[in-house]
Protein backbone atom coordinates (compact mmCIF):
# COMPACT_ATOMS: atom_id res chain seq x y z
CA UNK A 1 0.00 0.00 0.00
CA UNK A 2 2.83 2.39 0.78
CA UNK A 3 6.06 3.02 -0.99
CA UNK A 4 7.57 5.31 1.56
CA UNK A 5 11.04 3.88 1.39
CA UNK A 6 11.92 5.46 -1.97
CA UNK A 7 15.70 5.91 -2.00
CA UNK A 8 15.73 8.69 -4.60
CA UNK A 9 13.21 10.75 -2.70
CA UNK A 10 15.13 10.15 0.53
CA UNK A 11 18.33 11.39 -1.13
CA UNK A 12 16.51 14.43 -2.49
CA UNK A 13 15.22 15.41 0.96
CA UNK A 14 18.59 14.86 2.63
CA UNK A 15 20.40 16.91 -0.04
CA UNK A 16 17.95 19.77 0.43
CA UNK A 17 18.41 19.75 4.20
CA UNK A 18 22.20 19.66 3.85
CA UNK A 19 22.18 22.69 1.56
CA UNK A 20 20.56 24.78 4.30
CA UNK A 21 23.62 24.33 6.54
CA UNK A 22 21.73 24.13 9.84
CA UNK A 23 22.69 23.10 13.35
CA UNK A 24 19.51 21.90 15.06
CA UNK A 25 18.32 19.55 17.78
CA UNK A 26 14.92 17.91 17.50
CA UNK A 27 13.15 15.63 19.93
CA UNK A 28 10.62 12.92 19.25
CA UNK A 29 8.67 11.00 21.89
CA UNK A 30 8.01 7.63 20.32
CA UNK A 31 9.87 4.33 20.41
CA UNK A 32 8.59 3.43 16.96
CA UNK A 33 10.09 6.65 15.56
CA UNK A 34 13.39 5.79 17.23
CA UNK A 35 13.24 2.31 15.73
CA UNK A 36 12.79 3.71 12.19
CA UNK A 37 15.54 6.32 12.70
CA UNK A 38 18.13 3.86 13.99
CA UNK A 39 17.16 0.82 11.90
CA UNK A 40 17.48 2.75 8.63
CA UNK A 41 20.50 4.79 9.75
CA UNK A 42 18.58 8.06 9.44
CA UNK A 43 19.93 9.31 12.78
CA UNK A 44 23.50 9.14 11.45
CA UNK A 45 22.54 10.52 8.05
CA UNK A 46 20.72 13.50 9.55
CA UNK A 47 23.51 14.22 12.02
CA UNK A 48 25.79 14.72 9.02
CA UNK A 49 23.28 17.31 7.76
CA UNK A 50 23.36 19.24 11.04
CA UNK A 51 20.18 17.74 12.54
CA UNK A 52 20.42 15.77 15.78
CA UNK A 53 17.32 13.84 16.82
CA UNK A 54 16.86 12.35 20.27
CA UNK A 55 14.13 10.36 21.94
CA UNK A 56 12.42 11.98 24.91
CA UNK A 57 10.01 10.31 27.33
CA UNK A 58 8.26 8.42 24.53
CA UNK A 59 8.19 4.88 25.83
CA UNK A 60 5.32 4.07 28.18
CA UNK A 61 7.11 1.13 29.78
CA UNK A 62 10.22 3.29 30.40
CA UNK A 63 8.35 6.15 32.10
CA UNK A 64 6.37 3.84 34.40
CA UNK A 65 7.77 4.47 37.88
CA UNK A 66 9.41 1.98 40.25
CA UNK A 67 6.44 2.58 42.59
CA UNK A 68 3.91 1.44 39.97
CA UNK A 69 6.03 -1.66 39.29
CA UNK A 70 6.15 -2.36 43.02
CA UNK A 71 2.33 -2.14 43.16
CA UNK A 72 2.11 -4.95 40.61
CA UNK A 73 4.77 -7.02 42.37
CA UNK A 74 2.82 -6.78 45.65
CA UNK A 75 -0.44 -7.82 43.98
CA UNK A 76 1.29 -10.74 42.21
CA UNK A 77 2.93 -11.82 45.45
CA UNK A 78 -0.46 -11.66 47.22
CA UNK A 79 -1.96 -14.18 44.80
CA UNK A 80 -3.59 -12.02 42.16
CA UNK A 81 -3.33 -12.98 38.50
CA UNK A 82 -1.39 -10.11 36.98
CA UNK A 83 -1.72 -9.48 33.24
CA UNK A 84 0.18 -6.89 31.24
CA UNK A 85 1.94 -6.21 27.95
CA UNK A 86 5.15 -8.10 27.18
CA UNK A 87 7.88 -5.58 27.95
CA UNK A 88 6.42 -4.59 31.29
CA UNK A 89 6.97 -8.06 32.68
CA UNK A 90 10.76 -7.78 32.41
CA UNK A 91 11.28 -4.34 33.93
CA UNK A 92 13.25 -4.72 37.16
CA UNK A 93 11.53 -3.33 40.22
CA UNK A 94 13.44 -2.58 43.39
CA UNK A 95 13.45 -6.17 44.57
CA UNK A 96 12.30 -8.26 41.62
CA UNK A 97 10.48 -8.20 38.30
CA UNK A 98 7.15 -9.73 37.29
CA UNK A 99 9.10 -12.27 35.23
CA UNK A 100 11.12 -13.32 38.28
CA UNK A 101 7.95 -13.58 40.37
CA UNK A 102 6.52 -15.87 37.70
CA UNK A 103 9.44 -18.24 38.13
CA UNK A 104 8.69 -18.16 41.86
CA UNK A 105 5.17 -19.42 41.19
CA UNK A 106 3.18 -16.18 40.94
CA UNK A 107 0.52 -16.00 38.24
CA UNK A 108 1.80 -13.48 35.69
CA UNK A 109 0.35 -13.41 32.17
CA UNK A 110 1.64 -11.58 29.13
CA UNK A 111 -1.17 -10.35 26.91
CA UNK A 112 -1.43 -8.69 23.51
CA UNK A 113 -4.63 -6.82 24.31
CA UNK A 114 -6.64 -5.90 27.41
CA UNK A 115 -9.37 -8.13 25.95
CA UNK A 116 -7.09 -11.15 26.45
CA UNK A 117 -6.88 -10.22 30.15
CA UNK A 118 -10.69 -10.01 30.34
CA UNK A 119 -10.91 -13.49 28.76
CA UNK A 120 -8.61 -14.84 31.49
CA UNK A 121 -10.96 -13.36 34.12
CA UNK A 122 -14.03 -14.82 32.40
CA UNK A 123 -12.47 -18.28 32.21
CA UNK A 124 -11.14 -18.21 35.79
CA UNK A 125 -13.94 -16.96 38.02
CA UNK A 126 -11.99 -18.05 41.12
CA UNK A 127 -9.07 -15.75 40.30
CA UNK A 128 -8.73 -12.01 40.77
CA UNK A 129 -7.25 -10.70 37.54
CA UNK A 130 -5.48 -7.33 37.57
CA UNK A 131 -4.50 -5.72 34.28
CA UNK A 132 -1.56 -3.33 34.52
CA UNK A 133 -2.63 -0.73 31.96
CA UNK A 134 0.39 1.09 30.53
CA UNK A 135 0.43 3.26 27.45
CA UNK A 136 -0.29 6.73 26.14
CA UNK A 137 -3.37 8.06 24.33
CA UNK A 138 -3.06 5.29 21.72
CA UNK A 139 -3.69 2.59 24.31
CA UNK A 140 -5.87 4.34 26.91
CA UNK A 141 -9.04 4.20 24.74
CA UNK A 142 -8.72 0.38 24.55
CA UNK A 143 -8.77 0.22 28.37
CA UNK A 144 -11.68 2.67 28.53
CA UNK A 145 -13.71 0.84 25.90
CA UNK A 146 -13.21 -2.47 27.71
CA UNK A 147 -14.37 -1.05 31.06
CA UNK A 148 -17.47 0.45 29.42
CA UNK A 149 -18.37 -3.07 28.27
CA UNK A 150 -18.76 -4.22 31.87
CA UNK A 151 -16.07 -6.89 32.30
CA UNK A 152 -16.60 -9.49 35.07
CA UNK A 153 -16.17 -8.29 38.66
CA UNK A 154 -13.06 -10.41 39.24
CA UNK A 155 -11.32 -8.13 36.73
CA UNK A 156 -9.66 -4.85 37.64
CA UNK A 157 -7.27 -2.29 36.17
CA UNK A 158 -4.18 -0.67 37.64
CA UNK A 159 -4.03 2.42 35.48
CA UNK A 160 -0.53 3.63 34.59
CA UNK A 161 -1.79 5.49 31.50
CA UNK A 162 -0.23 8.85 30.77
CA UNK A 163 -0.74 11.54 28.15
CA UNK A 164 1.95 13.14 26.00
CA UNK A 165 1.38 16.93 25.72
CA UNK A 166 2.02 17.76 29.44
CA UNK A 167 5.33 15.86 29.21
CA UNK A 168 6.44 18.07 26.30
CA UNK A 169 5.66 21.12 28.42
CA UNK A 170 7.56 19.60 31.37
CA UNK A 171 10.67 19.06 29.23
CA UNK A 172 10.60 22.67 28.05
CA UNK A 173 9.89 24.05 31.54
CA UNK A 174 12.82 22.13 33.01
CA UNK A 175 15.00 23.99 30.52
CA UNK A 176 17.81 21.45 30.63
CA UNK A 177 18.35 21.31 26.89
CA UNK A 178 17.70 23.41 23.82
CA UNK A 179 15.03 21.91 21.59
CA UNK A 180 14.46 23.41 18.15
CA UNK A 181 11.47 21.27 17.23
CA UNK A 182 9.27 18.36 18.23
CA UNK A 183 8.37 15.38 16.04
CA UNK A 184 5.04 14.27 17.48
CA UNK A 185 3.97 10.62 17.70
CA UNK A 186 1.73 9.57 14.82
CA UNK A 187 -0.39 7.02 16.59
CA UNK A 188 -1.00 9.05 19.74
CA UNK A 189 -2.07 11.75 17.29
CA UNK A 190 -4.56 9.49 15.47
CA UNK A 191 -6.50 9.71 18.75
CA UNK A 192 -5.87 13.29 19.96
CA UNK A 193 -5.44 15.08 16.61
CA UNK A 194 -3.23 18.16 16.33
CA UNK A 195 -4.96 20.66 18.63
CA UNK A 196 -3.53 19.48 22.00
CA UNK A 197 -0.01 20.33 20.75
CA UNK A 198 -0.83 23.87 19.66
CA UNK A 199 -0.04 25.57 22.99
CA UNK A 200 3.56 24.37 22.69
CA UNK A 201 4.09 26.25 19.43
CA UNK A 202 2.15 29.27 20.65
CA UNK A 203 3.66 29.62 24.14
CA UNK A 204 7.18 28.35 23.51
CA UNK A 205 7.57 29.22 19.81
CA UNK A 206 8.61 25.65 18.98
CA UNK A 207 7.88 24.14 15.53
CA UNK A 208 6.12 20.76 15.62
CA UNK A 209 5.24 18.09 13.10
CA UNK A 210 3.12 14.97 13.49
CA UNK A 211 4.90 12.13 11.68
CA UNK A 212 4.31 8.63 10.41
CA UNK A 213 6.72 5.73 10.78
CA UNK A 214 8.27 5.01 7.41
CA UNK A 215 11.72 6.42 6.57
CA UNK A 216 10.29 8.99 4.12
CA UNK A 217 7.73 10.05 6.77
CA UNK A 218 10.51 10.95 9.19
CA UNK A 219 12.73 12.61 6.59
CA UNK A 220 9.78 14.71 5.42
CA UNK A 221 8.97 15.57 9.04
CA UNK A 222 12.52 16.82 9.57
CA UNK A 223 12.34 18.79 6.34
CA UNK A 224 9.03 20.37 7.43
CA UNK A 225 10.56 21.42 10.78
CA UNK A 226 13.66 22.83 9.07
CA UNK A 227 11.42 24.81 6.69
CA UNK A 228 9.51 26.27 9.65
CA UNK A 229 12.77 27.33 11.29
CA UNK A 230 14.18 28.85 8.09
CA UNK A 231 10.90 30.73 7.60
CA UNK A 232 10.71 31.70 11.31
CA UNK A 233 7.43 29.88 11.85
CA UNK A 234 6.27 27.84 14.85
CA UNK A 235 3.12 25.85 14.17
CA UNK A 236 1.85 22.26 14.31
CA UNK A 237 2.02 20.60 10.90
CA UNK A 238 0.82 17.14 9.98
CA UNK A 239 2.96 14.91 7.81
CA UNK A 240 0.93 11.75 8.62
CA UNK A 241 -2.17 12.92 6.77
CA UNK A 242 -3.21 9.41 5.75
CA UNK A 243 -3.94 8.51 9.39
CA UNK A 244 -4.17 11.68 11.48
CA UNK A 245 -7.13 14.03 11.24
CA UNK A 246 -7.00 17.49 12.78
CA UNK A 247 -9.73 16.60 15.26
CA UNK A 248 -8.33 13.09 15.95
CA UNK A 249 -10.61 10.17 16.75
CA UNK A 250 -13.54 11.84 18.51
CA UNK A 251 -15.23 8.53 19.34
CA UNK A 252 -12.10 7.33 21.14
CA UNK A 253 -11.67 10.67 22.94
CA UNK A 254 -15.25 10.47 24.26
CA UNK A 255 -14.73 6.92 25.48
CA UNK A 256 -11.51 8.00 27.26
CA UNK A 257 -13.19 11.00 28.90
CA UNK A 258 -16.05 8.87 30.18
CA UNK A 259 -13.72 6.53 32.03
CA UNK A 260 -10.65 8.56 32.97
CA UNK A 261 -9.85 11.83 34.69
CA UNK A 262 -6.54 13.67 34.65
CA UNK A 263 -4.25 13.51 37.67
CA UNK A 264 -0.79 14.78 38.54
CA UNK A 265 1.64 11.89 38.23
CA UNK A 266 5.37 11.25 38.43
CA UNK A 267 7.16 9.94 35.32
CA UNK A 268 10.41 8.05 35.63
CA UNK A 269 13.25 10.54 35.32
CA UNK A 270 10.87 13.46 35.86
CA UNK A 271 9.25 15.13 38.82
CA UNK A 272 5.44 15.03 39.12
CA UNK A 273 3.98 16.31 35.84
CA UNK A 274 0.68 18.15 36.41
CA UNK A 275 -2.41 16.60 34.81
CA UNK A 276 -0.46 14.00 32.84
CA UNK A 277 -1.87 10.78 34.30
CA UNK A 278 -5.17 9.03 33.66
CA UNK A 279 -6.95 7.65 36.70
CA UNK A 280 -10.29 5.84 36.68
CA UNK A 281 -13.25 8.06 37.50
CA UNK A 282 -15.21 7.35 40.71
CA UNK A 283 -18.02 5.55 38.92
CA UNK A 284 -15.47 2.96 37.76
CA UNK A 285 -14.01 2.42 41.22
CA UNK A 286 -15.29 -1.16 41.31
CA UNK A 287 -12.68 -1.85 38.59
CA UNK A 288 -9.93 0.29 40.12
CA UNK A 289 -7.23 -2.02 41.52
CA UNK A 290 -5.77 0.85 43.61
CA UNK A 291 -9.12 1.19 45.42
CA UNK A 292 -9.99 -2.52 45.62
CA UNK A 293 -6.57 -3.45 47.04
CA UNK A 294 -5.94 -0.19 48.88
CA UNK A 295 -5.00 -1.93 52.14
CA UNK A 296 -2.48 -4.25 50.48
CA UNK A 297 -0.88 -1.35 48.69
CA UNK A 298 -0.60 1.06 51.66
CA UNK A 299 2.82 -0.34 52.62
CA UNK A 300 4.46 1.49 49.69
CA UNK A 301 2.73 4.84 50.06
CA UNK A 302 5.35 6.28 52.35
CA UNK A 303 8.27 4.47 50.73
CA UNK A 304 10.87 6.44 48.78
CA UNK A 305 11.91 4.67 45.59
CA UNK A 306 15.39 4.83 44.17
CA UNK A 307 16.60 4.16 40.64
CA UNK A 308 18.90 1.13 40.21
CA UNK A 309 22.53 2.03 41.11
CA UNK A 310 24.32 3.69 38.18
CA UNK A 311 21.22 3.63 35.96
CA UNK A 312 20.84 6.78 33.88
CA UNK A 313 17.48 6.00 32.26
CA UNK A 314 16.16 9.26 33.72
CA UNK A 315 18.77 11.28 31.83
CA UNK A 316 18.10 9.27 28.65
CA UNK A 317 14.35 9.94 28.96
CA UNK A 318 14.92 13.67 29.41
CA UNK A 319 17.11 13.68 26.30
CA UNK A 320 20.20 14.76 28.24
CA UNK A 321 22.40 11.86 27.23
CA UNK A 322 22.31 9.27 24.45
CA UNK A 323 22.11 5.59 25.37
CA UNK A 324 25.78 5.07 24.60
CA UNK A 325 26.78 7.79 27.03
CA UNK A 326 25.45 5.72 29.94
CA UNK A 327 28.43 3.88 31.51
CA UNK A 328 26.30 0.73 31.97
CA UNK A 329 25.26 0.52 28.29
CA UNK A 330 26.33 -2.70 26.60
CA UNK A 331 28.32 -4.04 29.51
CA UNK A 332 26.42 -4.25 32.79
CA UNK A 333 23.15 -3.40 31.03
CA UNK A 334 22.04 -5.51 28.05
CA UNK A 335 18.60 -6.64 26.81
CA UNK A 336 18.95 -10.06 28.45
CA UNK A 337 20.23 -8.57 31.72
CA UNK A 338 18.73 -5.08 31.84
CA UNK A 339 19.39 -2.65 34.68
CA UNK A 340 16.89 0.00 33.60
CA UNK A 341 13.66 0.02 31.59
CA UNK A 342 15.15 1.74 28.51
CA UNK A 343 17.13 -1.46 27.88
CA UNK A 344 14.09 -3.71 28.52
CA UNK A 345 11.46 -2.26 26.25
CA UNK A 346 11.69 -2.68 22.49
CA UNK A 347 10.55 0.97 22.49
CA UNK A 348 13.38 2.05 24.80
CA UNK A 349 16.22 3.92 23.12
CA UNK A 350 18.91 1.77 24.81
CA UNK A 351 17.29 -1.46 23.60
CA UNK A 352 16.95 -0.03 20.07
CA UNK A 353 20.56 1.20 20.04
CA UNK A 354 21.77 -2.19 21.26
CA UNK A 355 19.66 -4.17 18.78
CA UNK A 356 20.88 -2.28 15.75
CA UNK A 357 24.35 -1.89 17.27
CA UNK A 358 26.62 0.17 15.10
CA UNK A 359 29.75 2.13 15.74
CA UNK A 360 29.20 5.66 14.60
CA UNK B 1 3.89 0.22 22.54
CA UNK B 2 2.19 2.68 20.23
CA UNK B 3 2.93 0.45 17.28
CA UNK B 4 -0.08 0.11 15.01
CA UNK B 5 -0.34 -2.15 11.99
CA UNK B 6 -2.48 -1.47 8.92
CA UNK B 7 -4.93 -4.11 7.75
CA UNK B 8 -8.00 -4.46 5.54
CA UNK B 9 -11.51 -5.01 6.88
CA UNK B 10 -12.86 -8.29 5.45
CA UNK B 11 -16.08 -8.67 7.43
CA UNK B 12 -17.86 -6.98 10.32
CA UNK B 13 -20.17 -8.60 12.89
CA UNK B 14 -23.79 -7.55 13.27
CA UNK B 15 -23.17 -5.47 16.39
CA UNK B 16 -20.34 -3.65 14.56
CA UNK B 17 -18.13 -4.52 17.49
CA UNK B 18 -15.60 -6.87 15.87
CA UNK B 19 -14.19 -7.19 12.36
CA UNK B 20 -12.00 -9.69 10.63
CA UNK B 21 -8.85 -7.89 9.52
CA UNK B 22 -6.50 -9.14 6.81
CA UNK B 23 -2.92 -7.96 7.30
CA UNK B 24 -2.04 -8.87 3.74
CA UNK B 25 0.42 -11.63 4.57
CA UNK B 26 -2.14 -14.35 5.12
CA UNK B 27 -2.68 -13.32 8.72
CA UNK B 28 -6.26 -12.64 9.71
CA UNK B 29 -7.36 -11.59 13.15
CA UNK B 30 -10.54 -10.51 14.88
CA UNK B 31 -10.21 -6.93 15.96
CA UNK B 32 -12.40 -4.70 18.11
CA UNK B 33 -13.71 -1.89 15.86
CA UNK B 34 -15.92 -0.09 18.38
CA UNK B 35 -13.64 2.97 18.45
CA UNK B 36 -14.00 3.65 14.71
CA UNK B 37 -16.67 3.78 11.99
CA UNK B 38 -15.63 1.22 9.40
CA UNK B 39 -16.93 -0.37 6.24
CA UNK B 40 -15.84 -3.57 4.56
CA UNK B 41 -12.82 -2.81 2.37
CA UNK B 42 -11.52 0.02 4.56
CA UNK B 43 -7.94 -0.05 5.80
CA UNK B 44 -7.55 0.46 9.54
CA UNK B 45 -4.64 0.90 11.95
CA UNK B 46 -4.72 -1.81 14.61
CA UNK B 47 -3.17 -1.32 18.04
CA UNK B 48 -3.41 -3.82 20.92
CA UNK B 49 -6.41 -5.59 19.40
CA UNK B 50 -8.37 -2.44 18.60
CA UNK B 51 -8.74 -0.48 15.36
CA UNK B 52 -7.76 3.06 16.35
CA UNK B 53 -8.23 4.89 13.04
CA UNK B 54 -9.38 4.39 9.47
CA UNK B 55 -6.66 5.10 6.93
CA UNK B 56 -7.58 7.64 4.30
CA UNK B 57 -6.80 5.67 1.16
CA UNK B 58 -6.87 8.70 -1.09
CA UNK B 59 -4.38 10.55 1.14
CA UNK B 60 -2.25 7.41 1.35
CA UNK B 61 -2.07 7.05 -2.41
CA UNK B 62 -1.30 10.72 -2.86
CA UNK B 63 1.26 11.02 -0.06
CA UNK B 64 4.36 10.59 -2.20
CA UNK B 65 3.04 12.89 -4.88
CA UNK B 66 2.27 15.52 -2.27
CA UNK B 67 5.76 15.26 -0.79
CA UNK B 68 7.35 15.67 -4.22
CA UNK B 69 5.16 18.70 -4.82
CA UNK B 70 6.11 20.23 -1.46
CA UNK B 71 9.80 19.73 -2.17
CA UNK B 72 9.61 21.28 -5.65
CA UNK B 73 7.50 24.23 -4.49
CA UNK B 74 10.21 25.10 -2.01
CA UNK B 75 12.79 25.02 -4.80
CA UNK B 76 10.88 27.62 -6.82
CA UNK B 77 10.84 30.16 -3.97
Amino acid sequence: MFSLRDKNLANEIVTKIKKLDVNLKFMHVCGTHQDTLVKHGLDVLLKKCGVKIGQGPGCPVCVTTPKEIEEMLILARNGKTVATFGDMVNVPGERSSLQNMKTEGCDVRTVYSIEDAVSIAKKNKDKDVVFMAVGFETTAPTTASTLLNKPPNNFSVLSCHRIIPPALKAILDMGELKIDGFIEPGHVSTIIGSKPYEFISKDYKIPQVIAGFEPIDLLMAVWILVQQIVNKKAVVENEYIRAVKKEGNIKAQKVMNKVFELVDIKWRGFPVIPKSGLQLRNNFESYDARKIYEEELTEINSKAFKEPPGCRCGDVLRGLISSKQCPLFGNKCKPNSPVGPCMVSIEGSCNIEFRYAKNS
Amino acid sequence: MCLAIPGKVISIDKKKEYASIDYGDGTKRNVNVSLVDVKIGNYVLVHAGFAIQVIDEKEANETLELFREMLSTEEEK
